[in-house]
């Protein structure tokens, strides 16, 4: 595939609703003990108005949308050769069951390595409920190319 | 160990996880949205050249976000972020390790700063991260 400097590309505003069942079924997934995360009265005590989103979930909404790798096509990458070298979420408040969350994700950096071996895509994404800041999240995703290799 | 009287090289109580099954990775795969068949269909495995499905990366950062909601309530969590180092195979047993690398001051509140671990039960690390706690 071509090789195109994609940094700048954005993928369009998606808005997600938070489940109570996708959250038990994702706290039952990580063998999560706490009943904060599954129980409504537990979260309720706990000072929680529904039952909280854990941490790392919110990447997992932001999967949600119809083609959550459509950004890779568009950068010219193969989804076979990708890696997930990091992950990073900084948060500015919880969220809950019952929330509705807009994501808006750009490319900020597009770079290579190795002789152009690696090839690094760094995406942003900012989560926000009703124009509140929730969380930015950023993904380093690798990028094989080893016919490029020296 | 409490919160209040915290100091740098402390370490978090540990959070062992079960052997990673076949179930593991399809039950991770339904509930986070991943359904890249990589981790949950031996036959896409074997076309990508692998012996067998493997570990979703993400399913580890859960598990080590636990580590964090099991010490502190979720809404102390300033920031988290991780490097994936090394796959997780079928049948490794993963074990979440933290200690505190530091305690600061930012914004008015004490921190403290985590360096953050997941092992399996050969030695190999496959996760390194970092994460901000609010203490007070």
């Amino acid at each position: 595939m071509a090789r195109t400097d994609s940094a700048g590309l954005s993928t369009p505003p998606s808005t997600v609703e938070v489940e109570r069942g996708r959250l038990r079924l994702f706290a039952k997934a990580i063998g999560e003990t706490d009943p904060v995360y599954t129980d409504l009265g537990a979260a309720g005590r706990a000072g929680h108005r529904d039952l909280p989103v854990p941490p790392t979930f919110l990447f997992c909404l932001e999967m949600e949308r119809p083609d959550p790798f459509v950004f890779l096509a568009e950068a010219g990458v193969d989804l076979n050769r990708v890696l997930h070298g990091e992950q990073s979420f900084t948060y500015h408040a919880l969220c809950h069951a019952g929330d509705t969350l807009t994501f808006e994700s750009r490319i900020t950096d597009d770079y290579e390595r190795k002789g152009g071996a690696l090839r690094f895509l760094v995406r942003q994404t900012r989560v926000t409920r009703e124009d509140e800041p929730i969380a930015d999240l950023g993904s380093v995703i690798v990028v094989q190319q080893p016919e490029a290799g020296t | 160990m409490t919160i209040t009287d915290l100091r740098e090289g402390d370490e978090l109580p540990p959070l062992p996880l079960p052997k990673i099954s076949r179930t593991t990775l399809a039950l991770y795969a339904g509930a986070s949205g991943d359904h890249n068949p990589v981790h949950i269909d031996i036959d896409a495995a074997r076309e990508a050249g692998l012996d067998d499905v493997f570990a979703q990366g993400m399913l580890s950062m859960a598990y080590l976000g636990r580590l964090l909601t099991g010490w502190v309530p979720q809404d102390r969590i300033r920031t988290y972020s991780v490097r994936f180092t090394a796959i997780t195979p079928l049948h490794a047993e993963p074990v979440c390790t933290g200690r505190v690398a530091s305690i600061e001051e930012a914004d008015g509140e004490r921190r403290a700063r985590l360096d953050l671990q997941v092992t399996l039960d050969d030695g190999t690390i496959t996760l390194r991260g970092q994460a901000l706690v609010a203490l007070t």
